[in-house]
């Protein structure tokens, strides 16, 4: 179910069939279809409770929920069969909607952690500090950040939109094929969520995709989506361009469910 | 009295009676006190609110003989370097006594001295003598704890560090006890050191030192030790501890400091070693605006058994306290933590913070903590917290979502326990010397 009237020119990244999950015995995922080209953003709205963030957290690979139905392929292969790091190493990626804190760890030294299990992956050289530190100072200036941040330890003591903000740095130092922001723009003041916004924008290419899991219209001012689809009820019930957004916006969700039941 | 007590009291009749003789007046009667003291007390029991989790019985049922001189042959000189964070001033004592060879002095700046406590003694006049008269054996409660009472029964060595008023030293200070029991051949058995450290920092003086225990010792083997330090008006101390006592070596050990007006103690202390080790820490903050950061990392495995118990008494005002003690507890280690805050009357305006975390790495292991707040005074500031489990799924999971292995994650999930103390290190270059101990023991 992909948007209507859309270029279809980018290879397929993510293709999702009938995907159901279910969280301790619940049913969340009841049948998802999703299409995401390469080159794409993808917006996913919807009400509370309708299961956009298990959906984000069942690509990522999160370990209590479970798949009961349909698959999942990225690029080709069963996104589901691999496990979180294996996705990540492959270049998935989850911007979290509550990011976890990491005691005594740094900022620095997490994100080197990162770069380098990805590059040891790729059998490229892996990053020593000083080199790494190098790097890592043209992504901060991405997001309006000190380098005081990477002393920090990883969310510790972080307000939630630092937090959110270190979502955003790892998304640029990691520099995914395919990111899954999961209400990466919840909580944010109208700054913040420009910042994330146009760093979204910046890091936008042919050859990566971009899923947008929010309750808000707001951050779609700052990026222009390819598609707008709405979750509701564990299933995809409505999908279109930008303008679905807007009408969202308007009227909220209950005409969708209306429209579901008569449909 | 049992048989085991009746025969430290046989040979403190001994000690007293030959080489130990020397010693000022005012000493020998805190011997014949704190000897008698013990005699009354008697090692503790688990049936002691204070020692229910930690049993004695390898120390009370045991035969352990008064080390009265090393056993040779010595360490090796590059084997106390090995221990050592620096080739700075270091006093090193083998099974509680100086041994002047391996010893480093180094030329120190005026008001700075580290030696012997003999030495001090001996000599008796002068700032340093008035400094150890002053202190020694003032501070450290012998009068209530057996174990302390026991070393000071026994003082004869140990070390002592003195700064003067206003001097500033930047290199660290070590103080290396080392014990050697257990592998001598033809030996009566077990043998105990009781080794004794005093620290006293005069007004606004400054400096960074470094007690370490260690053993080149397989063998079944005691210390019991006792530090006193002294923070002056406007001093700043810190102070590393670091026990990497033998595979079967026991350590009780006795901490206390007392600090004046606006002075500022930071106190790390790394337990590694021994099968067994009780520390008893007691801080004092005597003076108003003085400041304490007690800051602990245990990291056990096998059937390491650590016990911590600490105690931080605000007596005046305006004092902050912050304690940290992370605990990562592999197979069937156990460790105990007590803290107890305590908040005097009149005590107005403190500041205490207190924390307690233990990862557990296998269902074997144990932790017990216990916080205990007694708060006398009203406008004050006081929290507390602690935390008991394995390694945490949902941080597993989030650095698995970033590419790393799950050892990889583990690894460095174990590893922000240690990280997290390690940081509120100043001196980089001891800082630097620990986290290479701690790597090499969670990795």
């Amino acid at each position: 179910m992909t948007g209507r009237g859309k270029r279809e020119t980018g290879k397929v990244l993510l293709e999702v069939k009938d995907l159901h999950a279910t969280v301790e015995g619940k049913e969340i995922l009841k049948g998802v279809h999703l299409t995401v080209r390469a080159g794409e953003v993808h917006a996913i709205m919807g009400p509370n409770g309708s299961g956009k963030s298990t959906l984000a957290q069942v690509l990522a690979g999160h370990p209590a929920y479970t798949v009961t139905a349909g698959q999942a392929l990225y690029e080709g292969k069963d996104l589901l069969s691999m496990a979180p790091e294996a996705r990540a190493r492959e270049g998935v990626f989850l911007a979290f909607q509550y990011p976890v804190a990491i005691r005594g760890i740094t900022n620095a030294y997490f994100l080197r952690a990162a770069v380098n299990a990805m590059r040891k992956h790729k059998g490229v050289e892996e990053l020593g500090p000083v080199e790494f530190m190098d790097a890592l100072e043209e992504k901060l200036k991405v997001i309006g950040w000190d380098s005081s941040y990477l002393s920090r330890p990883v969310n510790e003591g972080f307000s939630g939109g630092e937090k959110k903000r270190n979502e955003i740095l790892q998304l640029a130092v990691l520099d995914p094929k395919l990111a899954i922001l999961d209400e990466t723009d919840s909580g944010l003041d109208i700054d913040a969520v420009k910042t994330v916004a146009q760093t979204v924008d910046k890091l936008r290419r042919p050859d990566n995709a971009t899923v947008l899991v929010t309750h808000y219209y707001r951050i779609l001012t700052h990026i222009q989506p390819d598609v707008v689809h709405v979750l509701a009820g564990g299933r995809i019930v409505k999908s279109g361009g930008k303008e679905l957004a807007l009408e969202l916006e308007e009227k909220g969700y209950d005409w969708l469910r209306e429209e579901v039941a008569v449909g | 009295m049992t048989a085991v007590a009746d025969r430290y009291l046989a040979e403190f009749r001994a000690f007293s009676g030959n080489g130990a003789g020397s010693a000022p007046a005012w000493l020998k009667e805190i011997r014949e006190g704190a000897i008698a003291r013990f005699a009354e007390l008697g090692f503790p029991t688990m049936k002691q609110e204070e020692w229910r989790f930690t049993s004695v019985a390898p120390i009370a049922d045991a035969a352990f003989t008064l080390a009265h001189t090393p056993r040779s042959p010595l360490p090796a000189a590059a084997d106390i370097e090995q221990l050592c964070v620096g080739a700075g001033p270091r006093v090193v004592f083998v099974d509680g006594r100086y041994v002047a060879e391996l010893s480093t002095a180094t030329t120190l700046p005026r008001g700075v001295r580290i030696g012997s406590l003999a030495a001090a003694l001996e000599s008796g006049s002068g700032s340093a003598g008035d400094a150890v008269r002053a202190h020694l054996a003032r501070h450290a409660p012998w009068q209530q704890s057996a174990f302390t009472a026991l070393n000071t029964a026994f003082l004869a060595d140990g070390a002592f560090v003195h700064v003067s008023a206003g001097v500033v030293l930047d290199r660290p200070l070590e103080v290396v006890y080392v014990a050697t029991g257990g592998v001598g051949t033809g030996g009566p058995g077990p043998t105990v050191s009781h080794p004794r450290t005093l620290i006293v920092l005069d007004s606004n003086a400054q400096a960074t030192v470094v007690e370490s225990y260690a053993a080149f010792a397989g063998g079944v083997y005691w210390t019991n030790a006792v530090t006193e330090a002294v923070v002056g008006n406007g001093a700043r101390l810190e102070l590393f501890r670091v026990q990497r006592e033998g595979p079967k070596g026991i350590q009780v050990a006795t901490t206390h400091s007392r600090q004046e007006r606006d002075s500022y103690l930071a106190l790390h202390l790394v337990s590694l070693g021994a099968a067994l080790a009780r520390h008893d820490v007691t801080n004092v903050l005597d003076g108003a605006g003085a400041e304490l950061i007690l800051n602990g990392l245990y990291l056990l495995g096998g059937a390491q058994h650590t016990d911590h118990h600490t105690v931080i008494d605000h007596a005046q005002p305006h004092c902050v306290s912050h304690e940290f003690f992370n605990g990562v507890l592999a197979e069937r280690a156990h460790g105990v933590f007590n803290g107890r805050i305590i908040v005097r009357p009149g005590a107005q305006r403190t500041d205490s913070k207190q924390t307690n975390n233990n990862l557990l790495l296998s269902t074997e292991a144990r932790a017990d903590s216990q916080p205990q707040l007694e708060i006398y005074a009203d406008d004050v500031k006081c929290t507390h917290g602690s935390t008991v489990g394995p390694i945490d799924q949902t941080q597993l999971y989030y650095l698995r979502s970033r590419g790393l292995s799950p050892e990889a994650a583990r690894s460095i999930l174990t590893y922000g326990f240690g990280a997290e103390i390690l940081d509120r290190m100043r001196h980089p270059d001891v800082r630097a010397r620990l986290d290479r101990l701690v790597r090499e023991r969670l990795t």
